[in-house]
């Protein structure tokens, strides 16, 4: 559904664009090409390690290993899977759930799903190619950190 | 293509070939484990098309349509609320994985927007995304996803902040030198 917004939003505005200076389009579609082509390998390389991970990572594996636990031991668990896994939205909430039904605590549902979305070890080297290596450990550092303290804080809240 | 344009390109795609070397490995020693890695591997790839192609054209646009000054002014050193505003706004009515954000950033890099505000960009897109939260309320309920999407708002701007003030001035130039030439 937001695809294909993306995808009328892209196409119309090429028109629109094409309509007022077809030189000037021109331009735009070489520096669209011209930055796919520079990050093609990065993207290329992460695909294969995105397979091998959810692969190991099935989300049988992951509940066997967060499903039961909890305390520290749990959220650190669950911090470590969270960080490497990429796993859409759309799939990591409803493994969320089940994992939730399946009796693991609402901290350690919460860390797991706040580092899936925001720290990324597989995706590091796309990240470092455009934020360099220091800003991307910060903000990978600190993502890490405030997705343990906000699980905390939601685990409290809600349980 | 002579010799060392080859060279080139074989260098520049040798993290891909190991990984796909890898993969293939695994395939022969552990069929079931390697032939679930490959079909991911697809899926994402497949994923990855469908939203690489209007994201870039987008970005084309963007550098050729929309001045620098216009670009600093709402986002730039200075920009304050809106810049902030403006960046959380866009990340959130976003479509696609994290990784189609990166190229985003680039751009807004280049075009002198303030790292501080590109990092919220970030956070917003990975974060508190309009569709995902509605999705996250129905499977997590309602609670949940508020309470998590309340607490990541100050979150993601203080991520933003501390990224943009630990960072070394000859860093924070550095960046926006190489994002001139992506």
């Amino acid at each position: 559904m937001f695809t294909a917004i993306l995808y009328g939003l892209a196409f119309g505005l090429l028109l629109l664009s094409f309509f007022k200076d077809r030189k000037k389009t021109k331009m735009a579609l070489k520096k669209s090409w011209k930055s796919f082509e520079n990050i093609l390998p990065q993207m290329l390389a992460i695909l294969p390690l995105i397979g091998l991970v959810l692969a190991i990572l099935s989300p049988e594996t992951i509940s066997g290993l967060i499903g039961k636990q909890s305390g520290w031991l749990g959220i650190a668990i669950a911090a470590t899977l969270g960080s490497i896994t990429l796993i859409p939205g759309f799939v990591a909430f409803p493994l969320a759930a089940a994992l939730l039904e399946a009796g693991a605590g609402i901290s350690q549902i919460a860390v797991f799903v706040s580092t899936l979305m925001m720290v990324g070890i597989v995706t590091l080297p796309v990240e470092m190619k455009y934020f360099g290596k220091r800003a991307t450990l910060t903000r990978n550092a600190l993502a890490l950190f405030f997705s343990v303290a906000i699980a905390l804080i939601l685990g409290g809240l809600i349980a | 293509m002579n010799t060392s344009q080859v060279v080139v390109l074989f260098k520049r795609y040798r993290f891909f070939m190991i990984m796909l070397v890898i993969l293939i490995g695994l395939t022969l020693v552990q069929p079931e484990l390697g032939g679930t890695a490959s079909n991911l591997a697809l899926e994402n790839l497949i994923d990855m098309m469908a939203v690489v192609p209007p994201i870039f054209i987008l970005l084309g646009l963007l550098d050729v349509w929309v001045p620098r000054e216009v670009m600093i002014k709402l986002t730039g050193e200075g920009s304050g609320l809106l810049g902030i505003t403006l960046a959380f706004l866009l990340g959130s009515f976003a479509a696609g994985p994290l990784y189609a954000a990166f190229p985003i950033a680039g751009i807004m890099l280049k075009k002198g927007s303030k790292l501080s505000n590109i990092m919220i960009f970030i956070g917003a897109w990975s974060t508190t995304k309009v569709p995902m939260l509605l999705y996250e309320a129905s499977a997590m309920g309602f609670n949940f996803m508020l309470g998590r999407f309340l607490l990541n708002i100050p979150v993601i701007m203080i991520i933003g902040f501390v990224v943009q003030k630990s960072l070394p001035q000859k860093d924070l130039e550095a960046l926006y030198e190489a994002a001139e030439k992506l």
